[in-house]
């Protein structure tokens, strides 16, 4: 039998990790339920698949959700390729550990930078520097760039979970270390590297300060159909177009029915990690 | 006469400031099994992992002396690693099947050296699982993942694995330390079948092993090579103190 005073320290601590863990719920409840609950209405079919039109005063996110689905596509051909790169680089070849570890460090420095800072690197650089003015590509560009050193990191922590003896294992039949990392390392990490490139994807989803200051505010459907099209579109995505609802035409209904798509969108995503960490760890 | 495979003239090898081998001079014969005994870090292993330069993959390595894979410098220019590394297999201390199929991991080292076609492929796999005596127990799962063998089997895996790049030497290091005493009386007898195949190096700590298995032995200490010989004449007749003193359990 405890004595009382344990009962009641045990009790109060009890209390205090319950109303924490509640005032989390509660929270994202309080959160989502706002959005839901102003957005919702609002919802229509005309909104998700037509465009603004002025003429007629209606409001229209399809060029917003395709401007999205652009940038999310072409952050993710930029910054796997260069990221796995990297990673496998820093873990399986580069010839010092120290400069290994320098890099990793940068890496982490980088990871942790306020968006805004990307953002003007990306005006000053992508932007101006290459002449790509503010466009969806640039804003692409800026958010690979702010993606790399976190696909970098993510993709090094997968590597380091292939056991060391496997490796040897793989050496010790006489692969060359590129069989190696090809036919053993990357399949075996596969799950945890796509699991970081789905959160990567959720903050180029989220992401607004960058594509704000890269990308353009147009809300008019851009032309995807041929390259060029593609390399000078310019437009707001689904972050974008919600700042400009709310803080530049005070119609708010439109604001908080781009909110609930952006809302399913990170739910879907984060379904998609889950998924994809489930079948790892299977 | 015997013939040598493996020969170490005053080999030295250090790693950063330490020194884990002086000076050890050294014959490994065709078709026999060479046990390596010695207490933690005499430098055995060292020994064993210079022979296909695993060693190599420790940053700060340095050897010196000579060691030669039929009379060939082993740290001379002209060797391909992988071509040695296929010559000379390699087995752990812990079993390491990769995480793929049974099947697969047996097919990992002919894939590596070319080896293509499925009909070849099976004979391989076929003739190594059944070369490391585990053909029978896993024939109904060979396209199961190998994580999911028991740690016996897993290491005869890992031998099956070894045996299917046909190596004319096999290092083994202390592959049975993590092993019951069942499936370490297996892979023991697995090593005495296997000399008909192939020189063996056994690394071990279990000096009833190294009786059982070897036909000579060596004693390492402090990273000499303080006697070898006969596995018999070592163990009954040490000429040495030190070797008398271990072989009769007093240290190590």
């Amino acid at each position: 039998m405890m004595s009382l005073g344990r009962r009641i320290y045990s009790g109060a601590v009890r209390l205090m990790l319950w109303a924490s863990a509640s005032a989390v719920c509660a929270l994202l409840l309080w959160l989502s339920g706002c959005v839901l609950f102003r957005g919702v209405p609002g919802l229509s079919l005309e909104l998700l698949t037509s465009q603004e039109s002025v003429l007629h005063g209606t409001v229209g996110i399809l060029p917003a959700a395709v401007n999205t689905l652009f940038v999310i596509a072409v952050t993710l051909a930029l910054v796997l390729p260069l990221g796995v790169g990297a990673a496998v680089y820093l873990s399986e070849y580069a010839p010092s550990r120290r400069l290994a570890g320098a890099i990793t460090f940068a890496a982490d420095a980088l990871a942790g930078l306020p968006s805004i800072l990307y953002a003007m690197a990306g005006v000053i650089l992508f932007c101006s520097a290459l002449g790509l003015q503010k466009t969806l590509l640039a804003g692409a560009l800026t958010l690979a760039v702010m993606n790399l050193p976190t696909v970098i990191r993510s993709t090094q922590e997968s590597l380091r979970a292939v056991p060391r003896s496997c490796r040897e294992g793989a050496l010790g039949l006489g692969s060359g270390r590129w069989h190696m990392v090809r036919t053993l390392v990357l399949p075996a990490s596969a799950g945890g590297i796509a699991t970081g490139c789905m959160l990567a994807v959720g903050r180029v989803a989220g992401e607004s300060a960058v594509l704000l200051y890269t990308a353009g505010l147009s809300t008019a459907m851009q032309d995807f159909t041929s390259l060029r099209g593609m390399a000078g579109a310019s437009g707001a995505t689904l972050t974008t177009v919600l700042y400009l609802y709310a803080k530049e035409r005070a119609d708010f209904a439109a604001a908080f029915s781009v909110a609930t798509v952006l809302l399913a969108l990170q739910l879907a995503i984060h379904l998609g990690t889950a998924l994809a960490g489930r079948r790892r760890r299977r | 006469m015997e013939r040598i495979v493996i020969a170490a003239r005053q080999l030295e090898v250090s790693y950063g400031g330490t020194q884990a081998l002086r000076g050890v001079s050294l014959d490994i014969p065709a078709r026999q099994v060479t046990a390596l005994i010695g207490p933690s870090g005499c430098g055995k292993s060292t020994f064993l992992r210079s022979i296909n330069r695993m060693n190599d993959l420790t940053e700060g390595v340095r050897v010196r002396g000579s060691l030669t894979f039929h009379s060939r410098e082993i740290y001379g220019p002209d060797w391909d690693v992988t071509d040695l590394r296929r010559r000379v297999g390699m087995v752990f201390q812990r079993p390491n099947p990769f995480p793929m199929s049974v099947y697969d991991n047996v097919a990992y080292g002919p894939r590596i050296h070319g080896v293509r076609g499925r009909g070849r492929l099976e004979g391989i796999v076929e003739a190594s699982l059944r070369a490391a005596g585990l053909w029978e127990e896993v024939r109904d799962r060979l396209k199961k993942s190998a994580l999911d063998l028991s740690g016996g089997q897993q290491q005869r895996l890992c031998i099956a694995r070894a045996l299917a790049v046909e190596p004319e030497v096999l290092l083994m290091d202390e592959v049975t330390s993590a092993l019951d005493p069942v499936s370490t009386a297996r892979v023991e007898e697995l090593i005495c079948d296997l000399r008909e195949r192939c020189t063996i190096v056994l690394v071990t700590h279990s000096l009833p092993q190294a009786r059982r298995a070897a036909d000579r032995t060596a004693f390492f200490l402090s990273g000499e090579l303080v006697e070898q010989g006969e596995t018999a004449r070592l163990f009954t007749l040490p000429r040495d103190p030190r070797t008398r003193d271990y072989v009769a359990g007093r240290f190590g």
